[in-house]
Parts: C-alpha cells; sequence; structure tokens
C-alpha cells in the first residue's frame, strides 16, 4: 500500500463499489482499478477484502455476478447492480454526505476557534 | 440464500479460484502493456495482490457463520418460545417420550432377535451339515447328525467347504480347584479358524493333534478359566484333570464363545478321541458346520455332499445305504416369535402416531395463535420460507427431545420386558440399545417432528397480511378447524383400532382358558428321568428299574398315582404314527397319524382322562402278546366312522406288520395346547403299554421317558422326595425337566395372555392420549368460539344449552372418528386372526363394548371445557377481544 493510505471501513468499500458500478457492470479487476484511478490512487484497493466484499453485497442481493470474456478475451466474473443495490447505494451516499457535512461543520468550527 | 451458499460451498470456492486468476490475469497483461517484460510482469502481479489463500478463508468462513448464524438464532428462538409455555412442554415431551419409547423397545427386540446375523464374521458363509435317513424321526428325536468317520470323509474329501465338527460330551474336572460336572466339547483343530473366532490367548489345536495318539492338550471357556484358575495368564500351560486323564491347556477362549447356545467349559482334540461311539458310522453324534469356501456356492456344496454320501453308501453299505447330508444355511432359530415382534411394532407405532397428532394439535393451535406475530414478521420482510424454518426448527427440537426421553425410558425399560416374555425369547441377550437402535431412535423422532411440525409450518406464512394484521387475535380460519377436526378423528380411528385388538384378544383369552384340556390339571407333576447307565445297558435290568422307581414313589405319602409316558401333552415332543383300518394300506404319504404314546396303566388316574369304552392298558398287555391299543374318540371317528371302535384291528407299519387290537376308547386330549390344538393337522391319539415294548427298544424309549405323578398336596412341594427315590442304588439316576401341568397348560396360552396384556397397555394409552387430544382441542375450539357464546347468553341460552352446543360438535366428531374406526379395527382383527392362535374373526358384540367405552371416555373428555363454556359470564365474553 502507498504513503499516506487511508484504512476502508467496510461499510465505505461496499458503497464505493456500488458507485462504481453504477457507470455499468465490471469484472473484480477493473473496478479495483476505477476506485484507485479516480481517487488518484489515494485509496489503495486491498485485494484481500475487495473479493469477501463483492461476494457480501452479492449475497445481501445488490450485484449479481455472471462469467463472460473481458476486453483481452479473458475469463472474467463481471458484477452489476441490482435495483435494491441502486437503492441501497442511494440512501448510503445520502448518509455518507451527511456525516461528511457534520464532521466538516465541526472541523471549521474548531480551526475558527483556533 | 444462506443456505445454498453454505451447502454450495466447495463450488463457490472453485469460482473463487477462477476469478483470482483472472483478476491475476489481467494485472499481468496490463504489466506487460506498460512494457514490463513477462517475467517481472507476474511477479509484479502476484505481488501486488498478496495471499490468495487468506481471501478463500475468509470468503468461506463467512458462508460457514452465516448459516450457523441463523440456525442458531431459530434455535434460540425456539428454546425462549417453549419456554414460555412450560405446561404445553411438559405434556408434548411426556407424550412423545411415551411414544418414541415404547417403539424404541420394541425395535431393539427386532434387531437383536431377528435382524442381527449370527454373532460369527461373515456370518452368510456358514452353513450347517446334517445326516439324513430314511427311518428317522425328525420330529421326535430333531434334525439328525453325522456319523465320525463320515465327518473325516466329508472333511477331507470336499473342495467347496472348510468343514468343522463338535461333540457334545459330559464329564468330571478333579483338578485343579474343586471336582466339577462339566460341559466337554470334542472339537476337531479347525473349528475356530471356521468360525472366523481368535483366541483370547495361547493357541488352538494343529491338525497333528487331532488325530489318535497325540499328546493331550485342551483348551478351556471364559467362565471355567475364572472358576478354576482365577483368570491367571499361567493357567496355559498347567495341567487339567478330566475324568482322570491329564491334558495341558493350551489356549483361553474369549469370553461369551457360545456353541450351540451354550457356552463349554472345555474343549478337548475330537481326533484324540477313542471312544467306541467314535469310530464305527453307525452312531451320529457329530454337529458339523462348515464355511463355504470363496467363490463356491451353497447349490456346488450341496452338489458335492450328496455325491460323497452316495459314494460312502456304496463303500458302506451295512451303516451309510439311504444316508444323505443336507447343507443349509447356518441360521438362529427364531421362527415362531418373529410374527409377534413385528405386530407389536405395528401396534406401539399406532401409539406413537396419536402421539404425534395431539401434539401436532397442540402445535397448530400455537401457531393460529401467533398468526399476527407471523404476519408481522413477513411484513417487516422476513420470507416465507425463513418462517417454515423456524417452525420446522421448533417441532424438530421437540421431536428430539422427545426421542431423547423416550431412549432414556427405553433404556430401562428394555430389561424388565425381556424377562416378561412368555417363554425363553430367543437370542434375548442381543437385545440392547446399539447404535441401530438409536439410530433408528433419531430417525423415528426427527420424523414425528417433521409430521407434527408440518401443518403448522405449512399455515405460519399468511397469505392475506393485512386481515390478518386487522383482525382481532381471535379470529379463526375455517381451515384450521377443519384441521384440529382430522386430527382428533384419526386419533379416535386409532385408539379404536388398539381398543377393539384388546378386547378381541381378550375374549379369546377367556375362551381358550375355559376349553376343557381333557386332563386334569391339577395337582399332577412331570418330569424326564435319566436311568444309570450301566442299568440302560441291559432291557431286562431296564425294565425292573423302572418298576422299582413307580413302586418306590408310589409308597410315598402325598402321592395317589404314579405312571410313565414317553410324551406328555402340552410338552413338546411326539410320536406320530401311520394307521389304517384295513391291511389294504393306502401308498406312503398320505396314511393318516396318529400322536402315539407309550404307558402304563395307572396313567389314566394321573391324568383323569374319561374312559369312553372299553378297558384302558392294564396288566394283561405283556410282551410277546400282540399289541393293544386304546384310541380316543377323535382317532375313533376317523378310523372307524361313528361304528363301536373296541374289538377292531388296526394296521400300523410302525409297530409292525401284525395288526393292533383297539380294547378301549378314551376322550380327546388337546395335545397341542388350548390355543393350537382344534387346528392342527394331527389330532387323532394313541396309547399302548410301555410293557410290550420289544427288548431292542427298551433303551431308546428308556431315555426318553418320563413319570407323571398325581399328588394329594400341591406338586412342587414333592420334587425334593420324588429327586431322592429317583436316585437309586447307584446314586446316579437323576430327574429334569421337571414341571406341573398346571405350568405346561398355562404355557400353552402364555403368548396369548403376553399379548392381550401389552394390547391392553397400548389401548389403554391410546385412549388416554386420545382423550387428552379432544380435550385440549375441544377447549381450544371452544376459547376461540368465546364472543359466539357470550352472544348466545346474551340472547338468552342457559348454560345446558350451551353445554349441549359445544358436545355437538364433539359428538360429530366422535361419531366420524367411531365409523372410520370400526372399519380399520375390522382390518386389523383379519391380521390378529392369522398370526394369533386361536383367535376367532372380529365379533359385534366386542366392537359394540369398545365403541361405548370410546363414547364414554370421550364425551367425559368434552364434559369439561363444555362445563367451563357454560359458566361464562355474558358480559365479559362480549367484551373479550
Amino acid at each position: 500500500m502507498g504513503p499516506g493510505n487511508q484504512e476502508m471501513l467496510q461499510g465505505t468499500l461496499d458503497m464505493l463499489i456500488l458507485r462504481t458500478l453504477v457507470m455499468g457492470p465490471a469484472h473484480g479487476h477493473t473496478i479495483a482499478r476505477i476506485i484507485e484511478h479516480t481517487s488518484e490512487d489515494v485509496l489503495q484497493v486491498e485485494q484481500g477484502s475487495l473479493y469477501p466484499a463483492l461476494h457480501r453485497l452479492a449475497d445481501k442481493g445488490w450485484v449479481i455476478s455472471y462469467w463472460g470474456a473481458s476486453e483481452n478475451n479473458r475469463k472474467a466474473k463481471y458484477y452489476k447492480l441490482t435495483a435494491s443495490g441502486r437503492k441501497q447505494l442511494a440512501t448510503q451516499a445520502s448518509r455518507w454526505e451527511e456525516l461528511v457535512g457534520a464532521i466538516g461543520r465541526i472541523l471549521k468550527l474548531a480551526t475558527e476557534n483556533k | 440464500m444462506s443456505i445454498r451458499r453454505f451447502f454450495h460451498r466447495s463450488s463457490e470456492d472453485s469460482d473463487l479460484v477462477q476469478e483470482i486468476e483472472s483478476h491475476i490475469a489481467h494485472d499481468i497483461d496490463e504489466n506487460i502493456a506498460r512494457g514490463i517484460d513477462e517475467e517481472e510482469a507476474r511477479r509484479h502481479a502476484y505481488l501486488k495482490f498478496g495471499n490468495p489463500q487468506r481471501i478463500r478463508e475468509d470468503v468461506w468462513q463467512w458462508n460457514t457463520m452465516e448459516f450457523l448464524d441463523s440456525v442458531w438464532r431459530d434455535l434460540r428462538f425456539a428454546l425462549h418460545t417453549m419456554r414460555q409455555r412450560p405446561g404445553f412442554l411438559a405434556v408434548a415431551l411426556l407424550t412423545l417420550a411415551l411414544g418414541t419409547g415404547a417403539t424404541t423397545v420394541m425395535f431393539a427386540l427386532i434387531n437383536g432377535v431377528l435382524l442381527k446375523p449370527l454373532p460369527f464374521p461373515d456370518a452368510g458363509r456358514f452353513v450347517a451339515i446334517h445326516g439324513y435317513s430314511d427311518d428317522w424321526n425328525v420330529q421326535l428325536f430333531g434334525e439328525q447328525n453325522v456319523a465320525n468317520p463320515d465327518f473325516r470323509d466329508c472333511k477331507n474329501q470336499s473342495h467347496t467347504l472348510d468343514i468343522a465338527g463338535q461333540v457334545y460330551d459330559n464329564g468330571i474336572v478333579s483338578s485343579p480347584g474343586e471336582p466339577e460336572y462339566i460341559d466337554v466339547r470334542n472339537i476337531s483343530s479347525n473349528l475356530f479358524s471356521v468360525l472366523g473366532i481368535n483366541l483370547a490367548h495361547g493357541r488352538a489345536f494343529q491338525p497333528e493333534e487331532d488325530q489318535p495318539g497325540a499328546a493331550p492338550v485342551m483348551i478351556i471357556g471364559n467362565s471355567f478359566w475364572q472358576r478354576h484358575f482365577g483368570g491367571m495368564l499361567s493357567a496355559i500351560g498347567s495341567s487339567v484333570v478330566l475324568d482322570t486323564k491329564s491334558y495341558t491347556v493350551v489356549g483361553i477362549a474369549p469370553p461369551g464363545l457360545k456353541l450351540k447356545d451354550n457356552e463349554p467349559d472345555v474343549m478337548i482334540p475330537l481326533g484324540q478321541n477313542t471312544a467306541g461311539y467314535l469310530q464305527h458310522r453307525r452312531a451320529h453324534p457329530v454337529t458339523v458346520m462348515a464355511r463355504l469356501l470363496p467363490r463356491a456356492t451353497l447349490a456346488q456344496a450341496q452338489a458335492e455332499l450328496t455325491l460323497i454320501g452316495r459314494h460312502l453308501a456304496e463303500q458302506y453299505p451295512d451303516t451309510n445305504k439311504g444316508r444323505t447330508f443336507q447343507v443349509t444355511p447356518l441360521r438362529p432359530e427364531v421362527a415362531n416369535v418373529g410374527s409377534t415382534l413385528w405386530l407389536l411394532l405395528g401396534a406401539v407405532g399406532l401409539v406413537l402416531l396419536i402421539a404425534c397428532a395431539n401434539v401436532a394439535s397442540l402445535l397448530l393451535a400455537r401457531a393460529v395463535s401467533r398468526e399476527r406475530e407471523f404476519a408481522l414478521r413477513v411484513a417487516l420482510g422476513a420470507g416465507r420460507g425463513r418462517l417454515v424454518r423456524q417452525c420446522l426448527t421448533e417441532s424438530t427440537i421437540l421431536g428430539l427431545a422427545g426421542g431423547a426421553l423416550g431412549v432414556l425410558l427405553a433404556f430401562f425399560g428394555i430389561r424388565p420386558f425381556v424377562r416378561f416374555w412368555p417363554g425363553a425369547l430367543p437370542r434375548a441377550e442381543e437385545a440392547h440399545l446399539d447404535w441401530h437402535v438409536l439410530l433408528f431412535a433419531l430417525g423415528v423422532s426427527l420424523l414425528s417432528g417433521l409430521l407434527f411440525g408440518l401443518a403448522p409450518a405449512l399455515r405460519a406464512p399468511a397469505r392475506n397480511l393485512e386481515q390478518v394484521l386487522r383482525a382481532g387475535s381471535r379470529m379463526l380460519t375455517g381451515s384450521s378447524r377443519r384441521l384440529h377436526g382430522a386430527f382428533v378423528i384419526s386419533e379416535l380411528v386409532l385408539a379404536i383400532v388398539l381398543l377393539v385388538s384388546a378386547g378381541m384378544l381378550g375374549r379369546t383369552l377367556l375362551r381358550l382358558a375355559s376349553l376343557d384340556p381333557g386332563v386334569d390339571i391339577h395337582n399332577v407333576l412331570t418330569a424326564r428321568v435319566a436311568l444309570s447307565p450301566a442299568t440302560l445297558q441291559d432291557a431286562a435290568r431296564t425294565r425292573t428299574a423302572w418298576k422299582e422307581i413307580l413302586d418306590r414313589m408310589s409308597h410315598l405319602p402325598g402321592v395317589q398315582a404314579i405312571a410313565m409316558v414317553d410324551t406328555v401333552p402340552f410338552r413338546r415332543g411326539n410320536n406320530p404314527l401311520e394307521f389304517w383300518p384295513t391291511p389294504a394300506l393306502p401308498p406312503e404319504g398320505e396314511r393318516p397319524l396318529t400322536l402315539a404314546n407309550s404307558v402304563t396303566p395307572d396313567y389314566l388316574k394321573v391324568m383323569g382322562i374319561r374312559l369312553l369304552q372299553g378297558r384302558f392298558i392294564d396288566d394283561q398287555d405283556q410282551p410277546g402278546k400282540p399289541f393293544s391299543v386304546v384310541i380316543d374318540d377323535v382317532m375313533a371317528q376317523q378310523a372307524f366312522g361313528g361304528k363301536d371302535a373296541v374289538g377292531k384291528l388296526l394296521w400300523m407299519p410302525d409297530m409292525g406288520p401284525q395288526p393292533v387290537k383297539v380294547v378301549g376308547v378314551v376322550g380327546h386330549v388337546r395335545y397341542w395346547g388350548l390355543a393350537g390344538d382344534d387346528k392342527s393337522q394331527v389330532r387323532a391319539q394313541l396309547y399302548y403299554s410301555f410293557a410290550q415294548i420289544p427288548d431292542k427298544w427298551v433303551r431308546r424309549w428308556s431315555e426318553l421317558m418320563s413319570i407323571a405323578v398325581r399328588t394329594q398336596v400341591p406338586p412342587l412341594n414333592m420334587v425334593d422326595m420324588l429327586r431322592h427315590e429317583v436316585r437309586g442304588t447307584t446314586g446316579d439316576q437323576v430327574i429334569y425337566q421337571v414341571h406341573t401341568m398346571e405350568d405346561l397348560v398355562s404355557a400353552s396360552i402364555a403368548e396369548q395372555r403376553f399379548l392381550l396384556l401389552l394390547f391392553g397397555i397400548f389401548a389403554g394409552l391410546a385412549l388416554l392420549l386420545a382423550c387428552v387430544g379432544i380435550y385440549g382441542v375441544l377447549s381450544y375450539l371452544t376459547s376461540q368460539r368465546v364472543p359466539e357464546i357470550g352472544i348466545r347468553m346474551a340472547l338468552g341460552a342457559s348454560a345446558a344449552n350451551v353445554v349441549g352446543l359445544i358436545l355437538r360438535q364433539s359428538l360429530v366428531m366422535i361419531a366420524m372418528g367411531a365409523s372410520l374406526g370400526v372399519i380399520a379395527a375390522l382390518a386389523a382383527g383379519r391380521l390378529l386372526l392369522h398370526m394369533v392362535d386361536g383367535m376367532r374373526p372380529t365379533d359385534p358384540v366386542t366392537v359394540a363394548a369398545m365403541i361405548a367405552v370410546l363414547f364414554v371416555a370421550a364425551l367425559l373428555a368434552s364434559f369439561i371445557p363444555a362445563r367451563r363454556a357454560s359458566r361464562l359470564d355474558a358480559m365479559q365474553a362480549l367484551r373479550s377481544e
């Protein structure tokens, strides 16, 4: 893992995966790359948590999986967002924004009072 | 979802492996595309990915834990709900425990007695070999064994069988320890290897030791070892003195070894025994068993032995003409007990079904009251499958708990039950709770759990959520009421079957016990007598010895009359002979048979048989004169029609070429027992004088003769005195197999008595359970109708009206149950007719009586909830919701 890396909470990883899949189905490798690239490498996805997370999401019915051929014509397992997954993403994303907003206000308050 | 994942963990795992491989492959491709060379690219990719093993483990564990967690949650919830209703729990558990316990005991018996193979390894390949001669009476003397030289010839010549033999003998061991009269077996050196049994210590006999003149060696049995050597290993190599000859102990048999159903005390090599009767082919003392060699079949073995038999017949025509050898699979002799055991298992199964129906209706009542709870859970997101699983979990726990209690009951109940069995239950010692039986108990418990869980489980998910949630908590849908009704009706049907069966058995027993046995059974003692071997050598001495015994015994105080007889009624053993009223005998196999008894004149007095015409055997009938016989009225009818039989002649090939003369007719004796006599094939009876038996047969007859004594005091008080009188001058004459006639007659209907007792218990249990079921269901149904009753009362119904209302509901169920039950009971009656001796077809009186019993009991059980309903306060009823 790279320097300055944050530990990813389980819930946050789930949310990020769901967010990634909004743009369309993708397989495990691609999902990891998208998260890394979009976060400009701030968030490094540890493979140890990616696949269990995908498994859990599938179990909860938020994604479904199917085998297919990847861009390089390799066999790969694709994941696709389901309707309840979309709903879940919306709920979690709004909760996250609330949380971030609240923390941010507190921090701003702190810095203001310094 | 989690169930599926749990059971597909390994396929999911292999899926994951492929997925990981694919991920790494993509990474490698990416690296190569960036310009890194292949080796480096590969190394990078694997490094970046980290440990795939850990990922697989995580996913695997997650799959497992999810499932186990949900199961655990179900269990805890089930236990919690059950604990809230301890009364219900207790009743359900007790009911199930009784049901499964009784069924387990029955199955343990069936397993031990019928199903288990003989306690030898590879028991299917074992056979017994018997000899057959044309003139041997198998029924009287049992199956024939093999002569020692014949045995040796078969053993050496056979290519399909590994043949071993043993000869039963007795002897006196004088050292070490106390002198003792013991059971000796002469065995061939290969007996242990044929049986596949290893000795506990030491070794078996070698073939060289199985020859005349070899050093005397001995294998001792486990109990003998304990008694005479204290269980010490120094026994091996020490010597034992048997009948004044010294043997060296070379081996010790394992505990529990049984040859011919008895544990032998000592075993010595058959080949070393030089006794006369083992050297010629006229005597047949060797019990032969063998094991089929690999790839040999029973048919091949039989063909081979038939050939050997034929060769021997040609080589030794004097002794072996007409002798053949038969090979039969070695099976434990349990034939007659089998049907009784299965019958009892069936009966106890009915009780278990009733118990299940009871618990089912209890659970159903609870399920209906929890309908709102289930509806809520469905609304909150629980799947239907989840709820069904919840219900089934509860019922399975109940079933298993009830089953466990039942096994406990069975554990304590099985020994007393076995001892209770009339007569000796063969292989009884093999009936215990081994893992077969426990597996059966587990299966039965699970099955019952599923069975009675099914009804409430299928109702659990409510179809119309809104309706249920909005309706009052006391809403009762019609189908539930019908289901409850169905349970009650089926319980009543089963109870009636058992009640009628018990009633039938009761009537049968009464009828049998009142039958005239044909003899006066009070105060009569019978016993077999063993004369001194020295006496038996000479016919004249034998006759004198018998006269002396009869004489001495008749002078004992308390003895009214004493006689000799070879076959005693109601006891095993009989002598069927052919007869015909004219010299032109029909072909063999078509001649009628009569049961012949060899007696002394006082037999009539001892047994109290009625003399109908002419005279009984008396002192006129001496050796040398033509045979006089006395026949019973059944035989008189068979041989001479209704005509006067006295003075007529009969031709009987077994008694010689000359005809015998009928000198009297007596009443019939129920020889085959109170139950079996009327249906038996040979009912004709005949008596002839023991004195008239020719000298050459006197020894053989004497070995089988019994004495019958009519006493003035209770017969068992006389046994010691009689034993003392018989001992004689040589001191080695004994009486054995001592029975009173009352015991013998009672034993002949012991099976019916036993069945009656058991069926009576089962019927009582069934009735009790059915009544509890009715009470429960009616209470429940009544409680559901409380608002309705309130309205009726408010509109003017009296208490009596309410009682009538409830009872009418109950009566409908009882009537249906009774009518269906009668049909089922008739079917059961036909089954019993086949399986139990002495039964008559189901009669209407018994059926009517049992239905009456059921009605009364069921109405009583219904009365209590009915009265409770009538005592309701109308206002409260209307207000309650």
